[in-house]
């Protein structure tokens, strides 16, 4: 990407090194370009500056006319002749500094030895820097009762706190969750809650990271560890499609803890909870250790590695087979399964989408998505936000963050078109444009978009038929960028690998000769398969209507589906090899089940919404699992059609140099929008979307972040309330011909036609429980 | 011998002087209607001709603060009258208020024409019920007679207990509903002030000051007063004197001559130390009666004007009890935001604790003003160096007493001599 | 508690004095504690709900301000000047025999619910010193002996009018509805000066 921004540089003396800086640069930072670290502990990059600690004083004068008292130099950008003299050149900066740090310590406890934070505490180390062997104070601490939960997920320890503010701030202007807030005032100022609201916010686990103190501190990683037994990792999250740079830290093969890294174009140095605090399930779940296979009796038996190939390659050689893979492999496990099928298998049929998805998804992604560029910065550059079907709060919570950021910087309008408002479309003081579920696309016309202005469309699009025709219509009219945000971390790499039945490896249309002539070259093989291959609906009802015998399963839900009995049908019908790491649905019907290494314990990559690549490492070593890829290479030796990818290099090696198709692209039949079903007065239309912290299995075995998720309610709009009968609290049934759930009322801004509910959420699992989510004609009584 | 001169306080004798009838009896309401016929940037001029200077303390010419907000930008501009008078020993807007509520209300109107603001508040302390009562009545009856409502609205806003809003920016966010700690300058309140809109923060005093001088004009208050230091004030005379009051003179009178007026230090007794401008000023002894009480005069004895809140003491008074007790004050009132005063108010309370107690050593004086020297100039705001006023000024001038303290084991005072009930019954 | 309709019209009124919402936040914990006496957890939750805040937001303000309290203070709350002024000439003294004779601490309430006591920070009126508030209407030059009386009669049901205020002391509920800016009425009762306020233009009178 080219910048055209002219930035007036700026040139300022700092102990005596010149050094040019951009305009609005703080001291504090000009200092850093240096090498000059001056201490502080209330400044941060990315919060806004607030002089409070009064650490980082230093001696400045301009032209010639120097300040009175020294400044603090994380408020002050730099000036034309300015001069600047640090604690390394003035005395007086010097003693300042000296004085505060004393005065910081006055009322620490000093509990180093049993905090956490020690051995990485800014406190600590400047205190050794800063500060002087020994304190003149002699008279009385403040204190504190030692650490409050604040969350089931963070503790306060007041005493410690040097009340900088760094985690108020962060609260309220980063995550726009004020939850916690400076209370009090002089020196029984504290940093605390409304006793009756906990601090949970999906956002919480930053303003631990970043306190520079051990007062804020995570339940998960409390006494844990110390920081030099700890190995750090760079990784990727694998929990959303937002793509967060990360680092994992790991004690003995065993992941204590993961923090935001710090990436500017992507996450900045944010994450949300979900990505830091679930990451248990590695462990938690009851992990895969050895090959199964099914014996004559129909009994699952342990199985040598040789023996269980052995048994996949000769189910799967004897059927006509598919493949269904998760939305949460890595890009190169995703190439792998791509490759396997058209290889291995002969065929196109294969489908990452393990959720409601629509042909027309699959034309719109081919035509629309596959390729695509739209970025981050897209957001921070556009004149307007249009979300569809998309909520990123719960979604794709980085993207939130960007967008609250430059809500918060320059009131950049977000319109959302959705069937309820949200919290986090309220906090970005969204336009809410309320539609009936299934009535979305109706909604898009009025909108009026520029080639400045950028659409966010998600997942649950594909839900609504005519809704994502309607999307691309609109981009291409307005010339407004065009962006499809899946909720998991793997989708967007397995559409660019071609783990989908109408595209080949980088955006080459199944349909297109010269395209499937590319591939085939690459590979080393005579010709690929040319008709577009079934979708994972359609691979489902082959398998039971017996025109497909096997499955290859990686990574699949087949409660993720609305039908869950079809897929259960198909999985006892076919002869079904699973690579998992953990037992399911599908391993408890498969026929051979290999277990695969988690994503800390290989290398690879995601492809995040932007289809920026997340590179990561393995975090544990001295794991003996194995990636996806590994195996499904050594199935396809075994079967005698070698897909040749031995390691994550090879594929990342190959994938590489494929390169992309610059032929066209497949175009998208327009769909139309279904007609609004017709309401009794019992019934409504159900809603629903995934709530960031829900039961999604990845969050398994983390009570403590499952506690601060928000509450199931189901939503319905205040005339329906008043028809029911119903108010906030009272129970609500809702219900279809497979079954029903029941949870409080919470009566809200949601179309009258709508009844709304978490899809994944405890007591309400829309999908297993209905078997519908979206759309579909539901029930709705007060129980 | 400079005369008092009673401007502002000219008519609190009358017993009804609070009412509006009697406000516009005494000529009330015509300076705001001559001044909303002038063009708003001559009004500016005559202030700033008048030499009419800030009252809350610091002195900034009242004109030119109004003349740097910014004209014909199409925003809201913002009058905000700081009514917090919490500084220990300033008591001269409270009587104001309560006496003539109505210069306040006329004084807003004058001045918000001339900045273009369509909304003006007072920010007042909460712990004045009766100063309130009268204050939102006047401005009432100013809204029936006509005199606001018309395109300049009066808000009044009670605080509730925070002497840190009376600095201005802790002031504005307190106005604007959040914890009222002091905010980064810059921006200043001129360019983004209240609601981040350009804002004229005054002093009571420096806006009741403003009708009379639309009325008599510029050169009469600039013939009242000193070279740079023009027109009269409300001086406030509190303390161990034979007559506490309130004593409007042209700047530049002298305690001496105060004293002289009022009666004079209690029968019996000695003046051993004074504040000229409330606690945060650096002390005064009977070296200083001669000062003139102006900005300059005080500032080159090496205090400051402050509030003009004379407090005296006399023999009978320890000044490391008086110290620690202002110290305790700005301890409690720290509003917690930087370290240097968070902290360093609450480790001075305990060394003066100590040190009157008779506990420590001398070193713990040179701590005392080492630690003194890490909060002044360090913190975000005055109050920081406000609370180091009284200590390093009093070891200044009474070290002897500090260690007459540590030699005795114990305070050489006794309390009750100093009580006004001294030998009474108690 | 509960809030009325009447209560609710008020608040509203209150919010629409300003240009902005949250402003109103302060008059509403005053308002509130002339509801319940103290700022209930209640009356937090309605103003966040009111101001669009969030609890954390409207806690963060209240625990701010020493006036507003956050557990029930007497009827007639008493504040005693301790600042250095008035503490030297007999604050002090005054607020160690209010202490003993009501038997109670700083921030303690009588176990009548009629008279609570609190030191205060210097209150504006040094020339009147020392200086005893008392649901912060002044009582000026007191001595201990007449702060007792004026305890012994807030629990008697009969104390002393203010010095310079209402020709009755109001109860802690009615002066914090004044302070949430509802006028009682009571304005033009009471001198509108006190002789020291007078002292200067008296003397300037008689040609000083």
């Amino acid at each position: 990407m080219t910048t055209t921004e002219v930035v007036d540089m700026i040139s300022v003396v700092i102990d005596g090194f010149e050094v040019s800086v951009p305009k609005g640069t703080l001291v504090i930072r000009a200092a850093e370009k240096l090498g000059i670290q001056i201490p502080r502990f209330c400044d941060h990059p990315l919060l806004d500056p607030v002089g409070a600690c009064r650490q980082c004083l230093v001696d400045i004068e301009i032209n010639g006319r120097a300040f009175p008292k020294p400044q603090a130099s994380c408020t002050i950008p730099v000036e034309p002749g300015m001069i600047v003299k640090t604690q390394l050149t003035s005395a007086v900066a010097e003693k300042a500094q000296r004085g505060v740090m004393e005065l910081l310590l006055v009322n620490h406890p000093l509990d180093c030895p049993v905090c956490d934070k020690g051995g990485e505490c800014p406190l600590q180390n400047q205190a050794m820097s800063t500060g002087q062997g020994e304190t003149r104070f002699e008279g009385t601490k403040r204190t504190f009762q030692k650490p409050i939960n604040i969350s089931s997920q963070v503790l306060l320890d007041r005493e410690r706190c040097v009340l900088c503010a760094r985690c108020t701030r962060f609260s309220a202007q980063i995550a726009s969750d004020p939850f916690i807030t400076l209370n009090e005032r002089g020196a029984l100022q504290q940093v605390g809650i409304y006793e009756k609201q906990p601090f949970e916010s999906y956002f919480s686990g930053n303003a631990v990271q970043i306190c520079p103190v051990g007062a804020l501190t995570g339940a998960s990683y409390r006494f844990r560890a110390r920081p030099f037994d700890l190995v750090s990792t760079p990784s990727a999250c694998e929990h959303c499609a937002s793509g967060c740079d990360m680092r994992t830290d790991v004690r003995r093969g065993k992941t204590l803890r993961r923090l935001a890294g710090d990436d500017a174009s992507v996450n900045e140095e944010w994450n949300c909870d979900k990505g830091r605090w679930a990451f248990k399930y590695v462990t938690a779940l009851d992990r895969l250790s050895t090959p199964k296979i099914r014996n004559s009796d129909g009994i699952l038996v342990e199985a040598s590695w040789p023996e269980a190939l052995a048994a996949a390659a000769a189910g799967l050689s004897a059927n006509k087979s598919a493949v269904l893979v998760g939305g949460r492999a890595t890009y190169e496990d995703a190439y792998g399964y791509s490759k396997f099928a058209r290889i291995a298998l002969g065929t196109n049929d294969i489908d990452f989408r393990a959720r409601l998805s629509s042909d027309e998804e699959r034309e719109f992604l081919a035509a629309h998505v596959v390729g695509s560029t739209t970025t981050y910065r897209d957001i921070d550059g556009a004149d307007q936000v249009l979300l569809v079907a998309f909520e990123p709060e719960e979604e794709s919570p980085i993207v939130f963050l960007r967008l609250n950021k430059q809500f918060r910087k320059r009131a950049l309008k977000v319109t959302a078109i959705a069937t309820k408002l949200s919290i986090g479309v309220e906090k970005l003081k969204g336009e809410f444009v309320k539609v009936a579920p299934g009535a979305e696309a109706s909604a898009l016309s009025s909108q009026s978009l520029t080639n400045k202005s950028v659409i966010l469309v998600g997942e649950r699009a594909a839900e609504s038929a005519g809704l994502l025709s309607a999307v691309a219509a609109l981009a291409q009219s307005s010339g407004a960028k065009l962006a499809w945000i899946p909720r998991r971390a793997g989708e967007r790499g397995a559409l660019e690998a071609g783990a989908i039945g109408n595209l080949l490896p980088g955006g080459r249309p199944v349909s297109d000769a010269a395209a499937r002539v590319d591939i085939a070259t690459a590979w080393s093989t005579q010709s690929l398969p040319s008709e577009n291959g079934k979708s994972a609906s359609e691979i489902i009802a082959a398998v039971n209507s017996g025109s497909i015998g096997a499955l290859v399963i990686g990574g699949v839900d087949p409660l993720d589906n609305s039908d869950s009995a079809q897929t259960l049908a198909a999985l006892d019908k076919a002869f079904v090899v699973s690579l998992e790491i953990a037992p399911s649905a599908v391993t408890e019907r498969a026929n051979v089940i290999l277990p695969v290494a988690a994503v800390t314990e290989k290398s690879g990559s995601f492809l995040n919404w932007e289809g920026r690549p997340r590179t990561f490492d393995s975090a544990v070593a001295d794991t003996h699992n194995r990636s996806d890829l590994r195996i499904l290479s050594m199935i396809a030796d075994e079967m005698g059609r070698s897909i040749s990818l031995a390691t994550v290099t090879a594929a990342a090696k190959e994938i590489a140099s494929l390169g992309r198709w610059d032929g066209a692209k497949i175009s998208l039949n327009k769909v139309s929008v279904a007609t609004a079903p017709s309401l009794s007065s019992d019934q409504a239309i159900i809603t629903s979307w995934r709530r960031l912290l829900d039961l999604g299995t990845l969050q398994q075995g983390e009570e403590n972040l499952a506690a601060t998720s928000r509450q199931t309610v189901a939503v319905i709009s205040p005339k329906r309330a008043d028809a029911l009968g119903v108010k906030d609290g009272d129970r609500l049934t809702i219900s279809t011909e497979l079954g029903s759930v029941t949870l409080p009322a919470l009566v809200e801004e949601i179309h009258d036609d709508a009844v709304w509910a978490p899809r994944n959420s405890r007591g309400s699992q829309l999908l297993s429980q209905l078997g519908v989510a979206h759309g579909a004609v539901v029930k709705v009584a007060k129980a | 011998m400079t005369k008092l001169a009673p401007v502002l306080s000219a008519h609190w004798d009358e017993k009804d002087s609070f009412t509006i009838d009697a406000y516009t009896r005494n000529g009330g309401y015509k300076a705001s209607k001559k001044a909303l016929a002038m063009d708003p940037d001559a009004v500016i001029q005559l202030v700033k001709d008048s030499g009419l200077r800030g009252r809350g303390g610091a002195g900034f010419p009242t004109g030119m603060k109004w003349g740097f907000i910014p004209q014909g930008d199409n925003k809201d501009h913002y009058l905000v009258v700081n009514a917090d008078e919490s500084e220990p020993g300033t008591c001269k807007d409270m009587p104001l208020l309560l006496a003539n509520p109505h210069v306040l209300v006329e004084g807003c109107i004058i001045a918000c024409h001339a900045i273009r603001a369509k909304y003006a508040f007072i920010y007042i302390r909460g712990e004045v019920t009766h100063v309130v009562r009268r204050l939102n009545q006047a401005i009432e009856d100013a809204y029936k007679a006509g005199h606001l409502g018309n395109g300049i609205e009066l808000v009044l806003h009670v605080g509730a207990g925070a002497y840190i809003c009376g600095e201005e920016t802790a002031l504005l966010d307190s106005l604007e509903g959040f914890r009222g700690q002091p905010r980064l300058r810059p921006p200043f309140p001129a360019i983004a002030g209240l609601y981040a809109r350009p804002t004229v923060v005054n002093n009571v005093e420096s806006i009741s000051s403003v009708p009379a001088i639309i009325n008599n004009g510029a050169e009469w208050y600039q013939s009242m007063g000193t070279e740079k230091s023009k027109g009269t004030t409300l001086y406030s005379l509190s303390g161990h004197v034979k007559n506490p009051g309130q004593f409007e003179a042209p700047l530049g009178i002298t305690l001496r001559e105060i004293l002289e007026l009022s009666g004079g230090i209690r029968a019996g007794h000695t003046l051993k130390f004074w504040t000229p401008g409330g606690s945060s000023t650096p002390l005064f002894t009977s070296d200083h009666l001669d000062v003139p009480l102006d900005y300059e005069g005080v500032s080159a004895a090496g205090s400051m004007l402050g509030t003009k809140a004379l407090q005296i003491f006399d023999e009978t008074t320890c000044v490391v009890r008086a110290v620690l007790r202002w110290t305790e004050f700005y301890k409690h009132e720290s509003c917690g935001k930087c370290t240097p005063c968070r902290e360093g108010t609450w480790w001075l309370v305990q060394i003066l604790r100590d040190l009157e107690a008779g506990k420590g050593t001398e070193a713990d004086l040179a701590k005392l003003l080492d630690l003194c020297d890490n909060i002044m100039g360090r913190s975000f705001c005055a109050l920081g160096d406000g609370a180091t006023s009284p200590i390093t000024s009093s070891i200044k001038y009474f070290r002897d007493e500090y260690i007459a303290h540590l030699t005795n084991g114990a305070c050489p005072f006794d309390p009750a001599a100093s009580t006004l009930f001294e030998g009474a019954n108690k | 508690m509960s809030f009325s309709d009447k209560d609710l019209a008020t608040m509203e009124s209150i919010i629409s004095r300003y240009p902005r919402s949250r402003s109103a936040i302060m008059p509403l914990l005053h308002y509130a504690q002339s509801l319940a006496g103290y700022v209930t957890n209640e009356s937090i939750e309605l103003i966040a709900k009111l101001l669009a805040l969030e609890t954390a937001e409207v806690t963060a303000v209240s625990t701010f301000y020493t006036q507003y309290k956050r557990k029930p203070v007497g009827e007639y709350h008493v504040g005693v000047c301790t600042n250095t002024l008035c503490a030297v000439m007999g604050g002090d003294a005054i607020f160690a025999g209010l202490k003993e004779h009501l038997g109670i601490e700083n921030d303690g309430v009588t176990t009548d619910g009629k008279v609570s006591l609190e030191h205060i920070e210097c209150n504006a009126a040094c020339d009147y010193a020392p200086v005893v508030m008392a649901n912060w209407e002044f009582y000026d030059n007191q001595t201990v002996q007449s702060a007792k009386d004026l305890v012994d009669g807030m629990r008697a049901g009969n104390p002393p009018a203010p010095t310079r205020g209402p020709n009755t002391l109001v109860t802690w509920k009615e002066a914090s509805a004044v302070l949430a800016g509802i006028n009682d009425g009571k304005a033009n009762e009471g001198l509108q000066a006190g002789t020291p306020s007078l002292l200067g233009l008296k003397l300037s009178k008689e040609g000083k």
